[in-house]
C-alpha cells in the first residue's frame, strides 16, 4: 500500500478501501443498486491519504504532503464537527484559550497531532497578530 | 480647432472605451517595481528564517511569518538565493535545464526574489518559460456553465455539452446563493452525461462550498481567495492558517482544491500598503504553496481590468501565471473575465497563456452565453466555441476543446436534461416538465426556458440541502430511473474521491468517448511535463490532431467546384487555327478550359451568358468580335496578350474560365493593361457589357472612361479556395498547341 503505485484507483484497486472499510473493488453498480453502498463507502480513507501524501512528497510536494496528512488526521472528524473547527480558525472567532482547547480536542479526541499542532501554532500568530476575539463570547 | 475625422473616429473605437492610468505605486496601482517593494534577502540561523527581504523577524507581519515558515523550502533557500536572478532567468528560457531543477531552485526563492527573475524578461521569454514549467504533459480547460434563471435543465444541458466538447472542469455559480445546491446537482448531473470524468464544483461562500462538496455533489474546490496583505486577507474573512485548515478538510472528504489569487486585488480592496501588484501576487503564491494547495487560479482573475489599465499590466499577469507554475502550482490562468472590449486586445492578450500551454487555459471559458454568466460575463461565451476550434486548429495546439456535432450536441443536452428530470421526480423535487427538457436541450440561454415556480425551487433547494441527501442518493435515483450510465459516472466520480488520484498536483480525468477508456487520471505525477525543447514534451499529433483538424465546417475540396462544371457548351465549336486579321475587330481571348471543362464563372455566370454579353458590348460600337480559345497558358495576362497579337486592331480582350477579364492592346508590355477586372466574383453580365463596349471604343481609337467595378475586399478571403481549384483546372487544360478559331453560335441583339 505505501508503494507509489499511482494512480492507486487504476493500480491499487485492491488494496485501496473506503473510510467504511469497503474495498474499492466492491463499490461496484451492482453494490449500488443491491443497496449495499452507504455515504462511507464514498469517503476517503485515512490511509488512503497517507499513501497519497507519501505520493506527493516522493515526486517533491511537501506542502501538498503536509496538508495531505493534515487531511488524514481529519477524516476522523464529523461533518458539523468540521465546519465548525473551519470556522473557530477564521479571524477574531475565537479566544487564544478556545484555539488551545481545539487544539487540545483534535490532539486528544480524534488523534490528529499534525492538525493540532497546526491550531497552535495559528494560536500564537493570532495572538502576535490581534486576530483574537475580544471576549470569551465569540 | 477643428476636429480630425480621424480622431473622432478612432475616438468611438471598442479600445478607447477602456481606463489607461500613469502608474501610482502608493495606491497600488503599479504592476511591477513599486519603490516600496522590498529587494531581495534571507538569513536563516538554527533552521529559522530571521530576515527575509529586507525585513528582520520582530517586524514580520502574519504574511512573512506563514511564508518563512511554510512556504519557504529552507533547505534549498541558501542555494537559490545565493544564484543570480539573472542566471534563474536564463535557466527558465533554457532547454538544457529540466523543469525539476528550476522547481527546486524556486522552493527557495523570496518574495522579492521570485519578482526579481521574472523582472529579467520580456513576455516571449516568459512564454517559454511558462511552456516548461507546466505541471501536466497537456494543457487543458475549464468552463463556466450557470444561468439567470437558475435553471435544473439547462444548466445540466449546458454542463453536458461543456463536457462534451472536452472542458476537464465546469465550474457554476449563483445570483441567489439559496439555489446553490440545486445549480451543484443539475452541472454534477450534466457533466458525468457523455463520457463522465468532468470535475465540478459550486462557486460560494466558503463554508456553503464546503457543505456541498461534502454532500458529493461537488469535486473541487477553486475559490479559496488568499491576499498578499495582511489586512486584505483578513477583510477576506481568512488566515493563511483557515484556509490551509480548509484545504485539508476539503482533501479530507477527498474534493481537489485550488487556491484562488491574482494581481490588482489588493489594490482593490485599498490595502496595497504601497507595494506593486506583481511582489503582492508572489506573496500569495508562497502562501498558496505554503498552505499546501496544489494549484492556484491566478492571472488577475476579476481584477484583470486593473492591471490592464497600467502599462506593462498584460505582461505582469502573465509573469504571475509563471511564478505559479516555478513554484510546482496547477495554473488556471485567467482568461476567464471580461478583459477588454477590443476583440483585438483580448485575443492578443489570451496568446500569452494559449500558446505556451497552461493547465488550464481559462480558469472559467463561459460555457453559456454572455448575459446567462453570472460570474460578472465571460471574456470568451458559447458564441466564440468555434473560434476556439479554429484558434487550436490553425496553430496546431491544444486549447482543451474539441469540435462536436449538433447531433451529438443535441444528444447529450438531451439526455443530461431529461436525468435531472429524472432525478428531480425520484427524490420529491418540483417538477421538471417534458416541454422543459425539450426547451433545455435545443435552447441557446434562459431566455429560451419557460418560467418556473421560483419560491416553490428555493423551498425545495433549503430542504435539499438540509436533507442527508449525498451523491449516492442522486447515483441511486439515477440507477432507478434507467439512467444506469450517468450513475455509473456519478458512482465512479465516489471511488475516485475514496482512491484519492485527483488529488495530486493538476489532476483531472480524460475519458475516450468511443473507447473503454474511462476516469483515466492525468497529474503531474504520471503525466508531468517533460518539455526540453523541440521534439520533446506534448505534442498535438495523432488521435488529437485529427480530432482538433476535423471541425464540421471543413468540407472536402474536391467537390468545391461542382457548381461550375457542366455538360461543354454546344453553342461552342472550334473551327481550325486562329488567324491574324487586318480589319477592325475586338478578339476575345477565352482560357484553355472555357466552356468545356469548366462552364460557370465563380460568379456563377453561364459562359455563354458571358461571351453574349461582351459580343454585345462589341457590336453596340459597331464591331465585330471574335472568340479565340488560348491553349498555351492559364494566366491572364499570357491569354490578353496572345488575343492582342491576333487582333486585327491589337484589341483583345483576355478571359479565364473563372471570369477574370482584361482589356490588353497589343504592343503594351504583357503585364501591363488597358483595364483589369480582377475582382470575378463581383462581375455582372452588365459589367461584361461594358467590357466589351470599352474594347471596342479602345478599338475605333475613341476616347474611354474605364468601367467602374464594384470592389468586395472580402471576396478573396471567401473565395480562395475556389479560385485556387478554378485556376488549377484551367491549367490541366493547358496544352502546347496554338491559339484556335471558336464559332459561338449566336446573333447580337443590337
Amino acid at each position: 500500500m505505501q508503494q507509489r503505485k499511482y494512480p492507486l484507483g487504476q493500480n491499487a484497486v485492491e488494496q485501496i478501501k473506503a473510510a467504511s472499510g469497503r474495498p474499492l473493488a466492491e463499490i461496484t453498480p451492482d453494490a449500488l443498486q443491491a443497496g449495499e453502498l452507504d455515504v462511507a463507502d464514498l469517503q476517503i480513507s485515512a490511509e488512503t491519504l497517507r499513501a497519497q501524501a507519501e505520493i506527493a512528497r516522493q515526486a517533491g510536494y511537501v506542502q501538498l504532503a503536509d496538508n495531505l496528512t493534515r487531511a488524514a488526521e481529519l477524516t476522523a472528524v464529523p461533518n458539523d464537527e468540521l465546519l465548525r473547527m473551519y470556522e473557530a480558525l477564521r479571524p477574531g472567532r475565537c479566544t487564544y484559550d478556545q484555539l488551545i482547547a481545539l487544539a487540545a480536542q483534535l490532539e486528544h479526541t480524534y488523534a490528529a497531532p499534525q492538525t493540532g499542532r497546526w491550531v497552535r501554532e495559528a494560536a500564537e500568530v493570532y495572538r502576535r497578530f490581534g486576530l483574537l476575539a475580544q471576549t470569551d463570547g465569540a | 480647432m477643428n476636429r480630425s475625422k480621424r480622431f473622432a473616429i478612432l475616438a468611438e473605437r471598442d479600445i478607447n472605451k477602456e481606463t489607461y492610468v500613469e502608474p501610482w505605486p502608493e495606491a497600488g496601482l503599479a504592476v511591477a517595481d513599486s519603490p516600496h517593494d522590498p529587494r531581495p534577502s534571507l538569513r536563516i540561523e538554527g533552521g529559522r528564517v530571521i530576515e527575509m527581504d529586507g525585513k528582520p523577524r520582530d517586524q514580520f507581519d502574519m504574511l512573512d511569518v506563514f511564508i518563512a515558515d511554510h512556504g519557504l523550502d529552507l533547505s534549498v533557500a541558501d542555494q537559490a538565493m545565493a544564484t543570480p536572478s539573472l542566471d534563474l532567468a536564463r535557466m527558465l528560457v533554457d532547454i538544457n535545464v529540466p523543469r525539476a531543477q528550476v522547481q527546486r531552485l524556486a522552493g527557495g526563492c523570496t518574495p522579492a526574489k521570485l519578482v526579481d527573475i521574472v523582472s529579467h524578461m520580456n513576455v516571449l521569454e516568459m512564454m517559454m518559460g511558462l511552456a516548461k514549467m507546466r505541471q501536466r504533459a497537456a494543457p487543458a480547460n475549464q468552463a463556466h456553465v450557470t444561468n439567470r434563471r437558475h435553471h435544473p435543465a439547462l444548466l445540466a444541458a449546458d454542463a453536458a455539452e461543456a463536457a462534451l466538447r472536452g472542458f476537464a472542469e465546469i465550474e457554476t455559480t449563483v445570483g441567489i446563493a439559496r439555489y446553490a445546491p440545486f445549480n451543484a446537482l443539475s452541472i454534477l448531473i450534466g457533466a458525468q452525461t457523455g463520457a463522465g470524468g468532468a470535475l465540478t464544483q459550486c462557486s460560494v461562500e466558503e463554508s456553503l462550498g464546503l457543505r456541498l462538496a461534502l454532500k458529493g455533489l461537488t469535486s473541487y474546490a477553486e475559490t479559496l481567495s488568499v491576499y498578499g496583505t495582511e489586512r486584505a486577507f483578513v477583510d477576506g474573512d481568512d488566515t493563511p492558517w483557515s484556509k490551509a485548515f480548509l484545504a485539508a478538510a476539503y482533501a479530507s472528504r477527498g474534493v481537489k482544491v485550488r487556491f484562488t489569487s491574482g494581481t490588482g486585488s489588493e489594490a482593490l480592496m485599498g490595502h496595497a500598503e504601497g507595494c506593486s501588484m506583481l511582489y503582492l501576487e508572489a506573496r500569495c503564491l508562497m502562501v498558496t504553496r505554503g498552505a499546501g494547495s496544489q494549484g492556484v487560479q491566478n492571472g488577475s482573475i476579476s481584477c484583470i481590468a486593473l492591471p490592464e489599465s497600467l502599462p506593462g499590466g498584460v505582461r505582469a499577469v502573465l509573469a504571475e501565471n509563471l511564478l505559479a507554475a516555478m513554484l510546482g502550482l496547477e495554473v488556471a490562468s485567467g482568461n476567464d473575465a471580461l478583459a477588454s472590449h477590443s476583440p483585438i486586445r483580448k485575443t492578443a492578450k489570451l496568446m500569452l497563456q494559449l500558446i505556451p500551454g497552461t493547465d488550464f487555459i481559462t480558469s472559467g471559458y463561459s460555457a453559456v452565453p454572455r448575459r446567462d454568466n453570472l460570474f460578472g460575463g465571460g471574456n470568451f461565451d458559447a458564441e466564440d466555441f468555434d473560434d476556439w476550434n479554429i484558434l487550436q486548429r490553425d496553430m496546431q495546439l491544444d486549447a482543451g476543446l474539441r469540435p462536436v456535432s449538433e447531433h451529438d450536441a443535441l444528444c447529450v443536452r438531451r439526455r443530461a436534461a431529461q436525468a435531472v428530470q429524472a432525478v428531480f421526480a425520484e427524490l420529491g423535487l418540483p417538477t421538471i416538465t417534458d416541454e422543459e427538457v425539450e426547451a433545455a436541450a435545443t435552447g441557446h440561454s434562459s431566455d429560451d426556458m419557460p418560467a418556473r415556480d421560483v419560491p416553490a425551487d428555493l423551498a425545495a433547494a433549503d430542504r435539499f440541502l438540509n436533507s442527508p441527501i449525498t451523491m449516492l442518493d442522486i447515483a441511486r435515483a439515477l440507477q432507478q430511473r434507467g439512467f444506469e450510465d450517468i450513475a455509473g459516472h456519478v458512482l465512479e466520480m465516489g471511488r475516485q474521491r475514496v482512491a484519492g488520484d485527483y488529488l495530486q498536483p493538476s489532476a483531472i480525468f480524460v475519458s475516450h468517448r468511443d473507447g473503454p477508456a474511462r476516469f483515466q487520471v492525468r497529474s503531474a505525477i504520471n503525466t508531468p511535463n517533460d518539455y526540453r525543447g523541440p521534439g520533446s514534451g506534448y505534442r498535438v499529433a495523432g488521435a488529437r490532431w485529427d480530432e482538433i483538424q476535423r471541425v464540421p465546417q471543413a468540407r472536402s475540396p474536391r467537390d468545391f467546384i461542382d457548381g461550375n462544371i457542366g455538360q461543354p457548351l454546344s453553342t461552342l465549336r472550334e473551327i481550325g487555327p486562329a488567324q491574324v486579321v487586318t480589319h477592325p475587330e475586338v478578339v476575345v481571348a477565352v482560357g484553355p478550359a472555357f466552356g468545356v471543362t469548366l462552364t460557370r464563372t465563380i460568379g456563377g455566370l453561364a459562359h455563354d451568358d458571358v461571351l453574349a454579353a461582351i459580343l454585345t458590348g462589341i457590336a453596340k460600337e459597331g464591331l465585330f468580335g471574335r472568340v479565340v480559345k488560348v491553349y498555351h497558358s492559364s494566366d491572364l495576362a499570357a491569354i490578353a496578350h496572345a488575343g492582342a497579337q491576333l487582333s486585327g486592331s491589337g484589341i483583345a480582350i483576355g478571359l479565364q474560365s473563372r471570369g477574370t477579364a482584361m482589356i490588353q492592346k497589343r504592343g503594351l508590355p504583357r503585364l501591363h493593361n488597358l483595364e483589369l477586372f480582377p475582382q470575378s466574383p463581383s462581375l455582372t453580365l452588365q459589367t461584361y457589357e461594358q467590357i466589351g463596349q470599352n474594347a471596342a471604343r479602345y478599338a475605333r481609337g475613341m476616347i474611354v472612361t474605364p468601367v467602374p467595378v464594384q470592389v468586395d475586399n472580402w471576396a478573396r478571403l471567401r473565395l480562395i479556395v475556389k479560385t485556387t481549384l478554378l485556376h488549377r483546372r484551367e491549367t490541366e487544360a493547358v496544352r502546347e498547341q496554338p491559339p484556335t478559331e471558336l464559332w459561338f453560335d449566336w446573333e447580337p441583339d443590337v
